[in-house]
Order: structure tokens, then C-alpha cells, then sequence
């Protein structure tokens, strides 16, 4: 027997203990559900630097150089109602999709033959190596050489853009996925191609999708700077040549409204497409890094 | 006993990979399970109980001796052979609770959607889960996410069960209700469990037949009935390590 404990004589104690709880619920005011919704802080926000922009363009008083929130917002609405900047933002966004999309098919491509061959995943590395830290913009001197006119070099530097970061995500994700899934999934006696689509392509799904945001962060601004390089040789234009040529001839809110709208279209995509993507995958099936 | 055993594994070394070196994990061991068995591999970490397992299912191929189901010889993994694993990570985080069940059926080519439903809705009620088929696994505590596996893998009803140290992350009383819900589960089905474990009083609980395994590689120490006979644990103790423990806990 072990010494040392002590020796007092005590009772055994035996209580019934509660079945249920009511659960205490304390109602919260309006005041903080406000300043719990991120949505309402961030509105205050902007509404904050708006009015200060306003407040310090009109002490300034430069309208040429810096032009007031208000004039800003009467050009963007102008430019809007005259359907000038929907149709040079319908035109930006479809070169854009068109780009994006090559550069995912030719990703899926790339990764699919790296996930094959030993030689496929060390020309993947290899390439990525090399061309991922090539600036897109970089490669427009070519594009120009290569594609004087229209819109093929623009699509060509965009591809740049997009194939390197999607494709290195997928191949590390699909590097990543837990052995245990892997195991299960061969268990089931799944084909090749069923194996893919139904456990690595969801179980790298967090390092695709992040290959995705950063695919489209790099082609939103590609875009933008090689529509202002093309500006000049091409028939109709895009964003980018809105705001080029209204540099041109000196009508600075209409420049601004021009980057606002880039900065709209990035938030949006940003925030609402790939927050929701992210919601419906990623965070409700707890896989969020 | 006369009847045909429904797995036989007969001299089986196995070799795995760790780095550069290649490590032997079992020595020509031999063993035959028969159908309704609960057998029982225990042995010390590193005795290579879970890479017999795994080339049972199919994973790793012998380098020498073969394995035997019901006749023919294993070639890569099946749905035959369901695999339970100890890892809480063996359920598709990105599918439900019950999707997750419909998904090995469907896959495997076993049921269609609609049978596949209602085969999973059984099982989990089985397992006390109804309630959380619409839930994701990252929802579940350990021991839910274990019975959502063992209910997936009783819905394949496959020839075997092969359960890698599948209770060996919980925390003891989950670990032992656990081991009472498979006893249960095993009264109604009868299903065929290869469970390997290095746990004596759980091998001596789940198993009706005992085969213990040296360490480095593995290779067969003895092969015992499992009873609720008081001196088992400690004969098993002696056997396992030579006899060095005798006197000591269990005087």
C-alpha cells in the first residue's frame, strides 16, 4: 500500500443531480447588434472616408488634379446612365473571363499531368519556378510583338497571369490530402478519374480555391494595365481605355470614377463570389485553415 | 474446427518505406480467421500490427507468404474489406454525416441512391446518430465521428471488418462504452472484425481469438482462445515480454 495519504475518516456523499436546464437567454439591444455586424461598421467606414475625401478635395480645390467625392460620384452616375462605362466594363469583364478560363483549362491540365508522371509534377515545378515570379506586365512588350493588334495579346498575358498560381495551389493541395482519405477512397475500389473528382480534387479543395483568389487578383489588375497598353492601337476598349483616354483630354472625376469601378468590381468579387464560394465549402465543411 | 477458414495469411513478410531505409514491419506470420470471428492481432507498438492489416486490405503487397479471402488471393483494395482507421479524419469532411455513408455505397457500386439512403439512415440509428445525419463531421465530438465509421463500414456489409486501433484516440469511458456498442452491434450482425489493438484489456474484451506479435518485426507469438478466465491478462503480459514483468504489477 502506498503512505501518505490522509487518514481522516470521511462519509461518502451522494446528491440528485438537475435533468434539464432552461438555457438563460439575455436579449441584446439594437445599439450592439449594430456594432456586431461587420457589414454596418465597414458602411460607416467608407461613409467616414468619403466625407473626408470630399472635405479635403474641396480645401484643396484642384479639380483638375483632385476632383471632389461628389463630382467623382456624378461621373461615375454620367458615365453609367450613358452606357459608356457598362459597356467598357462588359468588355473588360469578358476578355478577363476568357483569359481566366484558358489559364484554369490549361492549370487543369498542367496538374492533372503532374499528378500522373513523376516527369509531369517536375516539368509542373520547374515551370512554375521559373514563370510564377514573371510579372505579367512584364511579358506585354511581347504580347505586342506577337499580337500587334486586338485582343489575343491581352488574353495571352492573362493566361500568364492565372495558369501559374492555380496550378501550383492544386498540385500542393492535391500533394496535401490527408492519407486516411486517400486510403478510404481506395477502399471503395473508386476508377482513377472518380478518385480524382470525388476525393482529391474536395480534399484539396481550401489550396484550389485559394489558387483561384489569387488567379483572379493577378488577372483583375493585368487587365486593367495591359487595356491601358493596348489603349491606344485597339478599336473599342475596355476599362482600362476609359480611364486612359479620359486622361487624355483632362476629365480627372471621369478618371476617377473609372478606377472606382475597378475598385467595385474587385470588392464584389472579392466579397460576394468567393465569400459565398467559401461559405458553401470550405468553412461549412470546417476545412478553413 | 472443421470449417474452411474466410481469411488465410500464410507467411507473409512485409517490408515498408521509412525514408531511405527500408524497414521490415512482419516476419513470416500465419493466421487464418474464420467467418463470425472477432479477431484479435495485439502486440507493442512497432511489431507491425498495422501493416498487416493494411496489406489485408490491400495496400501493401506481401514480399513473400500470401493472403487468402475466401479462396482467392488479395489484389489491391475492395469493398470487401471495409477498413475502420483510428485517425477521426477517415470521414469526408466535405460530405454529411449520412452522405458520407450514401457515398460508400453508391461508389462502391453497391446500392443505388434511393436503397443507399435508407440503408445509411438504418445504420445510423444503429449507432445512436440519427439525429446528426444532416451535420458535417467537424461538428461531431471523437467518439460520434468512430460510430459514424463503424456505421459506415457495417453498411458495406463486407466480408470483413478490418479495424486499425479505432478506439485508441478516445478517452477511456467513451473507449469503454464503445467497446460494448461493437460487442452489441457484432450480437445483431455476426460480421467478421479483424481488430488490431495494443491494449490488453480491450483485446481480451472484443476478441474471441488472440494472436499476439513480437516487436521489430513483427512475428507470431502465440495464437489464444479469449475467456473472461482471471489469469489471461497476465499470461498474455508474460508472453508479450518474456516474463520480465512477472512479479511486478500483477504479483
Amino acid at each position: 500500500m502506498l503512505e501518505g495519504a490522509p487518514k481522516m475518516d470521511r462519509p461518502e456523499t451522494f446528491s440528485t443531480v438537475a435533468k434539464t436546464f432552461e438555457s438563460v437567454e439575455q436579449p441584446i439591444g439594437a445599439w450592439e447588434k449594430l456594432c456586431n455586424n461587420a457589414s454596418a461598421r465597414r458602411v460607416v467606414l467608407l461613409i467616414v472616408l468619403a466625407s473626408a475625401w470630399e472635405l479635403y478635395a474641396r480645401l484643396l480645390n484642384k479639380p483638375l488634379l483632385f476632383p471632389t467625392f461628389g463630382e467623382t460620384a456624378s461621373a461615375l452616375v454620367g458615365s453609367v446612365s450613358s452606357g459608356e462605362l457598362p459597356k467598357a466594363a462588359w468588355y473588360t469583364v469578358n476578355l478577363l473571363l476568357e483569359g481566366y478560363g484558358v489559364g484554369l483549362l490549361l492549370a487543369a491540365a498542367l496538374t492533372a499531368f503532374a499528378n500522373v508522371s513523376r516527369i509531369g509534377a517536375d516539368l509542373l515545378e520547374t515551370l512554375t519556378s521559373m514563370f510564377h515570379p514573371l510579372p505579367s506586365i512584364a511579358l506585354l512588350p511581347i504580347a505586342l510583338i506577337w499580337f500587334p493588334l486586338g485582343e489575343g495579346g491581352i488574353v495571352f498575358v492573362l493566361i500568364h497571369a492565372v495558369v501559374w498560381s492555380v496550378a501550383l495551389n492544386t498540385h500542393a493541395g492535391f500533394r496535401s490530402v490527408s492519407p486516411t482519405w486517400r486510403m478510404v477512397g481506395r477502399n471503395y475500389g473508386l476508377s482513377e478519374f472518380r478518385y480524382i473528382l470525388r476525393i482529391l480534387i474536395p480534399g484539396a479543395f481550401p489550396s484550389i480555391l485559394t489558387g483561384l483568389k489569387t488567379g483572379w487578383a493577378f488577372a483583375w489588375r493585368t487587365v486593367i494595365a495591359a487595356e491601358m497598353v493596348y489603349g491606344a492601337s485597339g478599336g473599342s476598349g475596355g476599362i482600362g481605355r476609359y480611364i486612359d483616354e479620359n486622361t487624355m483630354v483632362l476629365r480627372t472625376p471621369d478618371v476617377y470614377a473609372g478606377l472606382l469601378t475597378v475598385i467595385i468590381f474587385g470588392l464584389i468579387v472579392e466579397h460576394v463570389v468567393f465569400r459565398t464560394i467559401e461559405n458553401r465549402t470550405v468553412r461549412r465543411w470546417g476545412m478553413q485553415g | 474446427m472443421g470449417a474452411t477458414p474466410l481469411l488465410q495469411v500464410e507467411g507473409v513478410t512485409l517490408d515498408y518505406r521509412a525514408g531511405q531505409r527500408l524497414v521490415r514491419a512482419a516476419y513470416r506470420v500465419s493466421f487464418n480467421v474464420l467467418e463470425s470471428d472477432r479477431f484479435v492481432v495485439l502486440g507493442p507498438s512497432g511489431c507491425g500490427k498495422s501493416t498487416i492489416l493494411k496489406a489485408i486490405g490491400g495496400y501493401i503487397p506481401p514480399v513473400e507468404g500470401r493472403i487468402v479471402l475466401g479462396g482467392s488471393p488479395i489484389h489491391g483494395p475492395g469493398p470487401d474489406r471495409i477498413f475502420v482507421f483510428q485517425e477521426f479524419d477517415q470521414l469526408l469532411p466535405w460530405k454529411t454525416v449520412r452522405e458520407n455513408i450514401v457515398f460508400a455505397l453508391t461508389a462502391s457500386g453497391k446500392l443505388g441512391r434511393a436503397e443507399a439512403v435508407d440503408r445509411a439512415q438504418h445504420f445510423l440509428r444503429k449507432v445512436n446518430l440519427a439525429d446528426s445525419a444532416h451535420s458535417y463531421p467537424h461538428t461531431l465530438s471523437g467518439g460520434m465521428k468512430q460510430r459514424v465509421a463503424i456505421a459506415r463500414a457495417l453498411a458495406m456489409e463486407p466480408r470483413m471488418l478490418l479495424m486499425d486501433e479505432p478506439f485508441a484516440a478516445l478517452d477511456a469511458l467513451t473507449r469503454a462504452r464503445m467497446q460494448e456498442e461493437l460487442l452489441e452491434l457484432w450480437g445483431e450482425t455476426k460480421s467478421t472484425i479483424l481488430f488490431v489493438t495494443h491494449s490488453i484489456p480491450e483485446a481480451i474484451r472484443i476478441g474471441n481469438r488472440i494472436l499476439l506479435l513480437s516487436a521489430h518485426p513483427g512475428q507470431v507469438k502465440a495464437e489464444l482462445n479469449s475467456s473472461s478466465a482471471p489469469g489471461l491478462a497476465s499470461r498474455i503480459e508474460e508472453l508479450l515480454f518474456d516474463g520480465k514483468m512477472a512479479g511486478g504489477a500483477h504479483a
